[in-house]
């Protein structure tokens, strides 16, 4: 059942809608032409080696980034340190030409390195909460044995903390990849139309040369490239990961003591604070341009013909359904994945993150050929979530998998000869230990709705006005009002995003604090 | 519980993906975002009042995101009607053949330069220009560029931020202009010497004007932008202004004009005539103005006086026929590409 939820959905909302548009693309008049074209054009080369190499090192630039920030926030407890694991988010739903202005301001603009610096903007909250979530987990009592018998806290991090932390840093690894191999926006916007990834190959064949055939075969090679990748990292994932005795992050945490980690707690959480916010404050100060007159005007928007308050409900409305959604197909998945065996588990697996690794535009438009069967779906306020969720679910998969996984398959086995129902095993035994693993995925969820991500970017939709699109409107128009009313937009998106996150870290279920 | 909550899914899915149909009462609209953007609850009242038929805008992304969509979609249609395709586009879709014949008895009214197809397949809705504008706080009106030929020369040069006719729209209209300007041979040179002459390049519109702009803090005095963005300026300006403070260089501008087309398959062709018709009327060509800044088709539409007061009308915009157009617009933007970002 569990396995039927999550294949119907992929299969219903990606695989079919993808399968209809590349039919549809081969099967033009002279694809194969088109095809060799394309696959052979000087310009392909470079902007594959691009997708490739900016991906690779906007990880690990991301993982150098997330590093201090994880740390702290997973060891310690501190005042504001729950603000400090919502406001990493804020950056994830802000619209690239939002970040991009921003990003001017402080004369970073027009070079590899604004790109760089925008993906690790846009994802240090990737790795922070999922690395972070499983961090603050590992019971207290194995770094005090480690102590104990004479370990330099050095050696600790390297000899216990990091291989138990290697899937979560691994899973987190992953999405930031894929975000950043299918780049479009902030490659465009910040790198000055000098770079072009795969992704922004396929928009323009699509969009702006209708070049269907050769913005299939592009789209085609980008799949084939992100599933040997996530083919690799599945099998390490299975590999590398450890049954890991998890407890309650309450029991965890403790304050900052010796000078040295008082220090380092300071350091790590004002520095990134510090990065983090220099282009927020930047929004902030934009929104104030002219005394305010933004704000004045979203207080009385009059000829906008619709009011912010409403365009936060549709966005919030929008998120909250992305997030069921995405935690009820992702948790149904997780529990296959984690209870499957061999090829089969690891294939649905590596399926699963495909929506995050495929052309957005190729998906969006094959939507837009394939979903008016067997009720038209299109432009309609379902497709939306649905659409959004289907980016969102591989966060709560990545999220909560590690988790579910670490439990080990005794203690379910343990449950079912002792006569539970797979359902009853799930509620008490899986529910309760993946909760909080669940509330990050749905945060990221709500995140990646709030920042209208995925296929309906791309394709028509219902008129209905969501913070983004308020935004985009607003940008769209020249004069003082229309410009800085945009940017308290995007510092009212930032907001809404970091109190969702703040809310969804208090959601608790069942007796987490006490296995 | 699972099988309950499959049948809650499938319930839900029947009653929601039912409101997704149209209703027969309701009339539907594709068009771009910046079209929708500007529609209200008053925007189609008085046809509403008229005829009793409601009218739904669905957006679609910008006009060459539009115009794909209504060609994959050309066997069951998201709308009965599409506005907002352009004379840049405008071949493609009716090769496509998208579109049911319908004059309107007010196409009359509009200007013979607007109707640009003899079929009837579109009419003509509203126009605009594409024209350089610059920062008079920066640029002086006397010093400001006279024609295209000046971008090139050392007093413009590091001035000028356009936008990439391969992702925009006005980058498409401004190449357009060039290559009106310069013939199909010089203009290559022409923006060669564009290049040498520093000129920056950005994806679209928005990051030109809001972020390279030097009214909005980049360091560009000029940017390709529309001859309705003074007015626009001084609409939505903050403390009031009567001034405008952006100028419009009115040489090598580029008309742009826009289409509203009835959907083949449509179940609703008379309707839908209807709404083109109430689209063409006096009442809604009045409002065009003030809220997308374009000029309306309809020449018995009058303007409204804020807008004549800070507009300032191309000498003789370029355009280029569609059909020459949609025959070159992948070789010259490929050319474009190789030439200005190499």
């Amino acid at each position: 059942m569990a396995a039927g939820v999550a294949l119907a959905f992929l299969g219903y909302l990606f695989l079919y809608p993808l399968a209809r548009i590349l039919g549809l693309s081969l099967g033009m008049d002279d694809a194969w032409g088109a095809f060799e074209e394309v696959l052979t054009a000087p310009g392909l080369r470079g902007a594959l080696w691009f997708s490739v190499w900016q991906s690779a090192v906007s990880v690990a630039l991301t993982l150098v980034a997330a590093a201090p920030i994880t740390w702290a926030v997973s060891r310690f407890r501190f005042s504001g340190r729950s603000v400090a694991k919502a406001l990493v988010t804020a950056p994830f739903v802000l619209p690239t030409v939002v970040v991009a202005s921003a990003f001017l301001t402080l004369g970073i603009e027009g070079s590899v390195w604004a790109i760089l610096a925008a993906h690790v903007f846009y994802n240090l909250a990737v790795v922070v909460r999922t690395v972070g979530g499983v961090w603050a987990r590992i019971d207290r009592s194995l770094f005090e044995a480690a102590r104990t018998l004479g370990a330099t806290p050095r050696q600790t991090f390297w000899r216990v903390t990091l291989p138990l932390l290697r899937p979560a840093v691994a899973a987190s690894s992953a999405i930031v990849f894929l975000f950043t191999f299918t780049s479009f926006g902030v490659v465009l916007i910040l790198g000055g139309l000098r770079y072009r990834t795969l992704e922004v190959e396929i928009w323009q064949q699509t969009v702006v040369f209708l070049n269907l055939p050769a913005a299939a075969a592009l789209a085609l090679l980008q799949l084939v490239g992100v599933t040997a990748v996530l083919a690799w990292y599945s099998r390490y994932q299975e590999r590398k990961s450890v049954g890991l005795e998890l407890s309650a992050e309450d029991r965890n945490l403790e304050r900052p003591e010796t000078v040295g980690q008082r220090w380092g707690v300071a350091f790590a959480v004002g520095g990134t604070a510090t990065a983090l916010s220099a282009p927020l404050v930047m929004l902030v100060a934009r929104s104030l341009h002219g005394g305010g007159a933004g704000w004045r005007f979203l207080m009385d928007p009059g000829a906008l013909g619709i009011t912010p308050g409403r365009a936060m409900a549709n966005s919030l409305w929008y998120a909250l359904a992305t997030a069921a959604i995405a935690v009820t197909v992702g948790l149904c998945a997780s529990t296959v994945i984690v209870s499957g065996k061999g090829r089969a588990a690891r294939w649905f697996d590596v399926v699963l993150m495909l929506p995050l690794g495929a052309s957005a535009v190729t998906v969006g438009f094959g939507m837009l050929v394939a979903l008016d069967w067997p009720v038209d779906l299109r432009a309609t306020v379902v497709l939306t979530p649905l659409a959004h969720a289907l980016v969102a679910t591989p966060f709560v998969v990545r999220t909560v998998t590690p988790i579910l996984r670490s439990v080990g398959t005794g203690l379910r086995e343990t449950a079912s000869v002792l006569g539970a129902t797979p359902w009853r095993v799930f509620r008490e035994i899986d529910l309760p230990i993946a909760a909080r693993a669940t509330a990050v995925g749905a945060g990221f969820a709500a995140a990646v709705s709030l920042g209208e991500f995925g296929a309906t970017a791309f394709i028509a939709r219902p008129d209905t006005v969501t913070v983004p699109v308020l935004i985009f409107r607003l940008l769209g128009r020249p004069g003082a009002v229309s410009y800085t009313g945009a940017m308290a937009m995007a510092v009212i998106l930032a907001a809404m995003v970091t109190l969702l996150i703040m809310a969804v870290d208090r959601i608790r279920v069942g007796e987490v604090g006490s296995f | 519980m699972s099988k309950r909550l499959a049948v809650a899914i499938s319930v839900l899915y029947l009653v929601l993906g039912a409101c997704g149909e149209t209703d027969p009462e309701t009339l539907t609209i594709i068009s771009h975002d910046s079209f929708a953007g500007g529609v209200n609850d008053e925007t189609f009242a008085p046809f509403t009042a008229e005829t009793g038929i409601a009218v739904e805008v669905v957006p679609a992304g910008d006009a060459g995101s539009l115009v794909n969509q209504a060609i994959l979609t050309k066997d069951n249609p998201l709308a009965d009607v599409l506005f907002g395709v352009d004379d840049t586009f405008l071949s493609r879709v009716l090769d496509a053949e998208v579109f049911r014949p319908y004059r309107s008895a007010l196409l009359d009214k509009t200007p013979h330069n607007l109707r640009l197809d003899a079929g009837d397949r579109v009419t003509p809705i509203d126009y605009g220009d594409v024209c350089l504008n610059y920062d008079r706080e920066v640029i002086a009106d006397a010093d400001a560029p006279g024609n295209l030929a000046d971008l090139i020369t050392e007093p413009f040069r590091g001035k000028l931020v356009v936008e990439s006719p391969a992702t925009s729209s006005p980058g498409l209209a401004f190449l357009l202009a060039t290559i009106v300007a310069f013939g199909e041979e010089g203009w290559k040179e022409y923006w060669g010497a564009l290049v040498e002459n520093d000129v920056e390049v950005v994806p679209d519109w928005d990051t030109a004007y809001y972020s390279s702009f030097t009214r909005w803090g980049g360091d560009r005095p000029l940017v390709v932008s529309y001859a309705s963005s003074p007015p626009a300026e001084v609409i939505f300006s903050d403390p009031p202004t009567e001034v405008a403070p952006t100028g419009v260089v009115t040489d090598g501008c580029y008309r742009q004009v826009e289409f509203a087309g009835i959907l083949e398959g449509t179940e609703y062709p008379e309707s839908a005539g209807a709404l083109i018709d109430f689209m063409l009327s006096v009442e809604f060509q009045e409002q065009i103005p003030l809220t997308w800044f374009v000029f309306p088709a309809n020449s018995e539409a009058s303007l409204p006086p804020e807008f004549v007061a800070h507009t300032v009308l191309p000498d003789q915009p370029a355009s280029v026929d569609p059909a020459l157009i949609d025959a070159n617009r992948e070789r010259w933007i490929l050319e474009w590409n190789d030439l200005v970002l190499g």
